[in-house]
């Protein structure tokens, strides 16, 4: 299965915001996160994630600063701000309405075995 | 291989991907910096996963996707980068570039401070705008242009002899506007303020190529570095009309009225400022904005063959004569100059190796009907010239002018000619057009030195 691509940029800026709220991290560190979280099911990009990142910190919902790590080597770690947690409480409160409705209409209904999909396939 | 090598190798393998990454102009050093680290750390674990550098490597740069996909991305983040802005102080990336540009920022303003005081000075020794304006219209060049070239001639490091020249060429400008005794409404004194800018501007030319006087291609810089010069100027000048009209009104709105500080110091200050201040803009954005004289060329090319195409079949349809009055030299001088110029700005922005194309064909029909016609208006002139009004220095100044673009034109549609015939390659033509530069310059200097004494300063 893989999640269609609407959906994984939709679901993009609550995805990071919510990782960052956990503390601050990097683009690699927050692309595995991703794909632990997910069981490997959501296929991320670099050209989806910094992109992405940079412009949250445009807007101010996150900031950045670069840190050495193992001598030369640095990296650019990402904070979440206050104005970035008030819009991952926004986007929370979207997202638990999407999902409660689609609990909603699944409520009770056992997943469904048949794939109509494949017939034509 | 040893386990030395290894990570040798390796550092190599990154720096080699870092400079193809930063080739891309959506991605800037920051960027790579990051997506490095990212690379790093897909290869360290790749690496703790049992494989070896090089192979962690591959699938690291692999599992990154195309470069294209990614900077499409960032573009879409980042499209302020595709539009390269002009950073006054140099590349914020770059501190070597910083400090450099920063210095040339000062000097530009120094050199523009001189300009701004040289046009006051002479308001010291009591020569207004106002009684003096001839002085002022013979001059004016002499104030701005010598600032501009020792900006110039700082930038390219140039050579005490070129320097000496400089300074020599200048003042024997000095002396040719202001030496012969000239009266205001003579000819003459309008026939220097208009070829002593053009000889002062052959010498801003000598300051511009100091560094390598003799090659070629720096002639052809020279000559972009005119056509973007002018168009800053006339940007800077529209600028600077809006800024005179907002301050007069606003003041005279609460009654007073700037009307003699904006003719006395706005003005010829700003001009002469301008002059310098459009140079250094050519120099610093040279390789930021893609030139704009010859996108004007390409526009313009096509529409002024038609009109000179036009023009002759109306003459042979009418069969009138064209009638040649006082000015009419001028005029055709001049549609020589804008037609000369479409050529130069066209070969200058033309990949000298491109083969021959249909608007290389174009630009043969432009200059040949120029030539046409003014082949036409020769014929009607050259009789009346010699015997109806006599040898005046205009006349004299604008049949010289004549006959120089004439052979210029003439010798390029030949050269043109063969280029589409593939017989010549286009160098030569280039070669030609630069070449030239120096009869310019002594057909200037001569009607400025040669040309008061010779009409005995008619």
């Amino acid at each position: 299965m893989k999640v269609a691509k609407d959906l994984v940029a939709a679901s993009a800026t609550p995805m990071v915001l919510g990782i960052l709220a956990e503390g601050e991290s990097y683009g690699y560190a927050i692309l595995r996160r991703i794909n632990e979280l997910s069981g490997g099911e959501l296929d991320w990009t670099e050209g989806l994630l910094y992109p992405l990142l940079h412009r949250l910190e445009r807007l101010g919902h996150l900031e950045s600063s670069w840190q050495a790590v193992a001598g030369e080597r640095k990296r650019k770690y990402y904070r979440v701000t206050d104005r970035g947690l008030a819009e991952l409480a926004e986007q929370r409160r979207q997202w638990d309405t999407v999902v409660g409705a689609l609990k909603e209409i699944w409520h009770d209904r056992a997943p469904l075995t048949v794939r109509p999909l494949e017939g034509l396939a | 291989m040893t386990a030395h090598e290894g990570p040798q190798e390796l550092e190599t393998q990154f720096e080699q991907w870092r400079q193809y990454v930063l080739r891309r102009r959506e991605l800037q050093p920051v960027d790579a910096d990051e997506l490095e680290d990212h690379l790093r750390g897909s290869v360290d674990e790749l690496v703790a996963a049992g494989l070896s550098p090089d192979e962690a490597f591959l699938v690291a740069v692999k599992r990154m996707g195309s470069l294209d996909d990614l900077s499409r991305e960032f573009a879409r983040e980042h499209s302020e980068r595709l539009w390269k802005q002009l950073v006054l102080t140099g590349d914020s990336g770059s501190p070597v570039g910083g400090t450099r540009s920063r210095r040339d920022l000062w000097v530009m303003l120094g050199c523009a401070a001189g300009a701004v005081a040289s046009v006051k000075v002479p308001a010291l020794f009591g020569l207004s705008f106002a009684d003096d304006g001839s002085f002022y219209a013979r001059n004016f060049t002499l104030f701005a242009l010598p600032w501009l070239a020792a900006y110039l001639a700082w930038r390219r490091g140039a050579r005490r002899a070129v320097i000496a020249a400089l300074a020599v060429l200048f003042v024997l400008g000095a002396v040719a506007a202001n030496a012969y005794p000239l009266a205001d409404d003579s000819q003459s004194v309008v026939v220097t303020s208009i070829h002593l800018p053009i000889a002062l501007w052959l010498v801003v030319g000598l300051a511009y190529v100091a560094d390598d006087w003799r090659s070629s291609r720096r002639r052809m810089d020279f000559i972009r570095f005119t056509g973007e010069w002018f168009i800053y100027l006339v940007l800077m000048a529209l600028g600077g009309g809006v800024l005179s009209a907002f301050l007069f009104n606003t003041f005279a709105a609460i009654g007073i009225v700037p009307e003699a500080f904006i003719s006395q110091w706005l003005l010829p200050g700003g001009a002469a400022a301008a002059v310098v201040v459009a140079g250094w803009l050519v120099e610093a954005k040279q390789s930021v904005v893609e030139n704009i004289a010859p996108v004007l060329t390409r526009l313009f090319t096509p529409l002024f063959t038609a009109a000179l195409l036009a023009f002759l079949v109306a003459v042979v349809w009418t069969s009138h004569g064209i009638d040649v009055e006082r000015e009419a030299l001028l005029l055709f001088d001049l549609l020589l100059v804008v037609v000369l110029g479409l050529l130069l700005y066209s070969l200058s922005a033309r990949d000298p190796l491109a083969p021959p194309g249909p608007f290389d064909k174009l630009q043969l029909a432009l200059v040949v009907s120029a030539l046409a016609i003014d082949v036409l208006v020769l014929l009607e002139i050259t009789g009346r010239i010699t015997d109806e009004y006599g040898g005046t220095p205009n006349r004299a100044a604008a049949l010289g002018e004549n006959v120089i673009l004439l052979v210029n034109l003439a010798w390029s549609a030949w050269l043109l000619l063969s280029f589409i015939r593939r017989r010549t390659p286009f160098a030569t033509l280039e070669r030609w057009q630069t070449g030239y530069l120096p009869v310019y310059a002594a057909w200037a200097w001569i009607v400025v030195l040669v040309f008061p004494p010779l009409f005995s300063f008619a």
